[in-house]
């Protein structure tokens, strides 16, 4: 069923072809970013534009890590992002041992309130949000921040746990059950460390939820020492002027982080990315 | 009910002896657990949830709220306000448009993507590294992406250079700043950020198709184009429709990157629900018609939502 012959290499030549011209439209804008975090400001704009300028340099990532203000948007970052993947995988097992080893009364309405409100819109909680945190004494802290993702990342989180625990045979917990042990135990003992690939990937997905926000992050905190890095990138912009180059630079290592994910567990990371559409 | 305790499976029939004997549990335990389980998600969805959405609706039956001690319940009247002016069905109109050609963009070139990078006619090696640069967009967050295609697409930008080297453009076209241009601009960049979520998706989903599928329409005598037509199209749709309505509901929520591009403007040709829905709130302070607005945004995703989850449990 395979093309022959002159007619196959016609459509390697064709379809390379394609894969180039769409490597040059995925790719291209990244490159220029990148080469552009390495120019002096005034060369951003130059014509005719050159990926090497002659002030090529590392000043702008110098620029941004010395600054201490710009440093404390990553840590923002990450605290943040940390703690709402932690959380979030704790909770979210929690939840998902009880949907996939327990039945009881309201579990399918349950269920499908945890599947809908994964569509409930951000703005729509926005306004009600602001007041919230307000009362609960949480308005830009920390804690607003990752309670609101927590929000947002739980539902996906616990779809993806319970479909990962029912793959898994009841034999293996009834088994510790049997011994003895309370049903906590068999959730700890047994099941979390067999599922460690599963909550690699759902660790991955609300790691990025988290450090890709947006919204919120830019209603619910106030002063610059809770900004995140999202906001700090938009805060480069029309301060003063505008510093491209920095603003480039703070975008490559904003995305550090999603890259080394990226990189060292593709597999997960894809698999955790696209589980919403393809039926796991 | 202590002969069903007796006989229930959790009891264990023969306990090593150096082990102290577990009480028997008691079935209120039992029933009481996944309770437990579930407490601090339920507790979460509660006060961040519900309560949120419950405080919007009455926000949006009031006059003044937030704003006044006393607000006075203004029953429909801020619907009824949302629903006239005409910014709300601009912001209708520009967030269909941006939705409506995202979608397809997105499955055409996702669609396109995913069948080269599954051509049987390249080695492993080369169609990793094309798959590692087409995923490069899904690596970014909207912020960086914002700030990225502002650097492109500026007036004396890169991309203007190569039109007007190529004869293609003779003037510095404004892409953001041009009330022709900017709906298109913005609608672009989401593409390019959105594509692949769906090559991957259905990336996954050419791999899963049987072979024999294809052996058996290619004995029919299938052309290439009625093999895709015929066996991929209906074994991907699914999957198609799956991430075709996901990406519905969350390109019709898009907030950051319309406002870290073009903050809905110029004038308001690029003004989308989020975005009309936030000014009316963070910059008017008109809570109460915010809060009208986000309500019928929230009604609308969840018409989606039910249609999803449908297809979803029909999938099962």
């Amino acid at each position: 069923m395979e093309p022959k012959g002159a007619r196959r290499v016609l459509l390697k030549i064709g379809v390379l072809a394609g894969l180039v011209v769409g490597a040059v439209f995925a790719g291209f804008p990244v490159f220029w970013m990148a080469a552009s975090s390495f120019k002096a400001n005034p060369e951003i704009f130059e014509l005719p534009p050159r990926v090497v300028t002659p002030g090529f340099s590392f000043d702008a990532y110098t620029t941004i890590v010395t600054d201490p203000v710009k440093v404390r948007f990553f840590v923002n970052s990450y605290v943040v992002a940390l703690s709402v993947t932690l959380l979030t995988l704790v909770v979210a097992v929690l939840a998902a041992y009880a949907f996939s080893r327990f039945e009881f009364p309201f579990k399918r309405p349950l269920n499908m309130v945890i599947v809908s409100v994964q569509a409930v819109p951000p703005i729509t909680l926005l306004i009600p949000y602001f007041g919230l945190m307000v009362t609960l004494k949480l308005y830009n802290t920390y804690w607003a921040l990752i309670l609101t993702y927590m929000v947002f990342t739980l539902p996906y989180a616990i779809i993806m746990m319970t479909g990962y625990f029912n793959t898994l045979p009841r034999e293996l917990d009834e088994a510790v059950k049997v011994d003895g042990a309370g049903s906590f135990t068999a959730l700890w003992r047994i099941l979390v460390p067999i599922s460690v690939p599963g909550l690699v990937s759902v660790g991955i997905y609300t790691f990025m939820i988290a450090w890709n926000e947006y919204l919120f992050a830019l209603t619910l905190t106030r002063t610059e020492n809770m900004r995140t890095v999202p906001i700090g990138i938009q805060l480069l912009m029309g301060q003063h002027s505008y510093e491209w180059n920095e603003m480039m630079a703070m975008s490559i290592l904003g995305c550090v982080p999603v890259l080394v994910l990226f990189l060292f567990f593709q597999r997960y990371f894809i698999g955790g990315m696209t589980a919403g559409s393809v039926k796991a | 009910m202590s002969t069903s305790v007796k006989a229930g499976p959790r009891q264990s029939p023969r306990p090593g002896p150096t082990r102290p004997i577990a009480p028997p549990r008691k079935p209120w335990r039992r029933r009481v657990e996944p309770y437990v389980y579930v407490f601090p998600t339920v507790l979460l969805m509660v006060v961040l949830m519900l309560v949120p959405i419950v405080m919007v609706i009455r926000y949006s039956l009031y006059d003044n709220v937030i704003m006044k001690k006393e607000p006075v319940l203004a029953g429909i009247a801020n619907y009824t306000e949302i629903l006239t002016d005409p910014d709300f069905w601009n912001a209708v109109k520009n967030t269909a448009f941006f939705t409506g050609t995202s979608v397809v963009a997105h499955l055409v070139l996702g669609m396109a993507f995913a069948m080269m990078l599954n051509t049987p006619l390249l080695g492993h090696v080369t169609k990793a590294i094309f798959r590692v640069l087409f995923i490069l967009p899904w690596l970014f967050t909207v912020a960086i992406i914002a700030v990225l295609w502002r650097l492109l697409l500026n007036p004396n930008g890169v991309l203007n250079y190569l039109l007007q080297t190529g004869g293609l453009t003779d003037s510095k076209v404004e892409w953001l700043a041009d009330p022709n241009l900017a709906l298109y601009a913005v609608t672009f960049i989401n593409i390019w950020s959105g594509y692949p979520f769906y090559m991957m998706s259905l990336l996954a989903g050419l791999q899963g198709i049987p072979r024999d599928l294809y052996e058996a329409a290619t004995v029919d005598g299938a052309s290439y184009w009625q093999r895709w037509w015929n066996v991929t199209v209906p074994q991907l749709r699914p999957i198609i429709v799956s991430i075709a309505m996901l990406d519905v509901i969350f390109t019709t929520q898009q907030f950051a990157l319309i406002w870290m591009t073009t903050g809905g403007g110029p004038i308001n040709v690029t003004e989308m629900l989020s975005t009309f829905t936030y000014k009316l709130a963070f910059n008017r302070y008109q809570f109460s018609l915010a809060s009208a607005s986000a309500v019928i945004i929230f009604v609308f995703s969840m018409v989606l939502a039910f249609f999803y989850v449908r297809y979803q449990k029909a999938r099962d």
